[in-house]
């Protein structure tokens, strides 16, 4: 075993950590404890590979995250025909056929954000209920996007997604997100 | 220029270079393509401003969880760390 890995000590050195990480990004808290024991025992069975060149953290959140997007994948897979196409058709006609603003969708104001930490909470939880909206698919592009700023051909290699239609993807799933925030938070 | 009049009365095309920007370069075209839209619509203009809130408000949603004392359950992480041990010890 590498010098640097101490898997003794890895449930209390990580294991919060990878399960808090799983949990924001898959939202279900059996399926991320799983993912956290199975990040686990693929980095014991790799462990000789680890090349010391990144902390043991990072490491073990490299190979959780190659999980996570294995559930993604299995969740869009599934899903992709029912839940897109569902989506899809819910949704409600942001333009016209000319491609303008539907004024019963259009952009108004919202009161956001002060320095108020009350309010900016109140508006976590709104942020939050609105992406669990989402299809999984979407908030996988989004999270991998926004959130752990992989490149483009990384997401749609991994995700299984043509270029034109991540595009798609990123644009309707601010699209909607605004929409919600706006029809929750006034 | 047929093309180009379209894409600036267009607001559908225009949220889609305002999110396309937000990730990655735009080429020169949809620059200006998009800020003559900007000029004219004051919606989009809105709607870009509420779309760079929405991206700040989510990375901090994400930074704030990553910091909050979310745990797993003490037997859990105990049953954990025997697995691993146990693993340790076949090798």
């Amino acid at each position: 075993m590498t010098v640097n890995l101490n898997p003794h000590n890895w449930v209390s050195a990580h294991a919060d950590y990878l399960y808090t990480f799983a949990l924001t990004r898959i939202n279900d808290e059996e399926q991320a404890r799983d993912l956290v024991q199975d990040t686990f025992l693929a980095a014991l069975q790799r462990a000789s590979n680890f090349e010391g060149k990144s902390a043991e953290r990072t490491w073990l959140t490299a190979i959780l995250k190659n999980k996570i997007i294995d559930v993604y994948r299995k969740k869009s897979s599934g899903l992709r025909t029912i839940g897109e196409t569902a989506a899809e058709n819910e949704q409600p006609d942001f333009f016209e056929e000319d491609g303008h603003w539907n004024p019963k969708h259009a952009p108004q104001t919202f009161a956001i954000v002060d320095k108020d930490h009350l309010v900016n909470k109140e508006f976590e939880v709104i942020l939050k209920k609105c992406m669990e909206k989402l299809p999984a698919l979407w908030i996988a592009v989004f999270t991998m996007k926004h959130i752990d700023e992989e490149p483009t051909d990384t997401i749609c290699a991994q995700l299984k997604v043509s270029a034109s239609n991540f595009w798609v993807i990123i644009h309707r799933a601010k699209l909607n997100l605004r929409a919600c925030l706006q029809k929750n938070w006034i | 220029m047929g093309n180009l009049k379209k894409v600036i009365r267009n607001c559908k095309q225009a949220t889609l270079l305002i999110e396309k920007k937000s990730v990655s370069d735009l080429s020169f075209r949809e620059m200006v393509e998009l800020r003559i839209h900007l000029y004219g619509c004051s919606w989009c203009r809105l709607f870009s401003k509420q779309s760079r809130v929405i991206n700040d408000m989510v990375q901090e949603l994400f930074r704030n969880s990553m910091t909050s004392d979310i745990r797993l359950d003490h037997d859990y992480k105990k049953d954990l760390q025997s697995l691993i041990d146990d693993e340790l010890n076949k090798n």
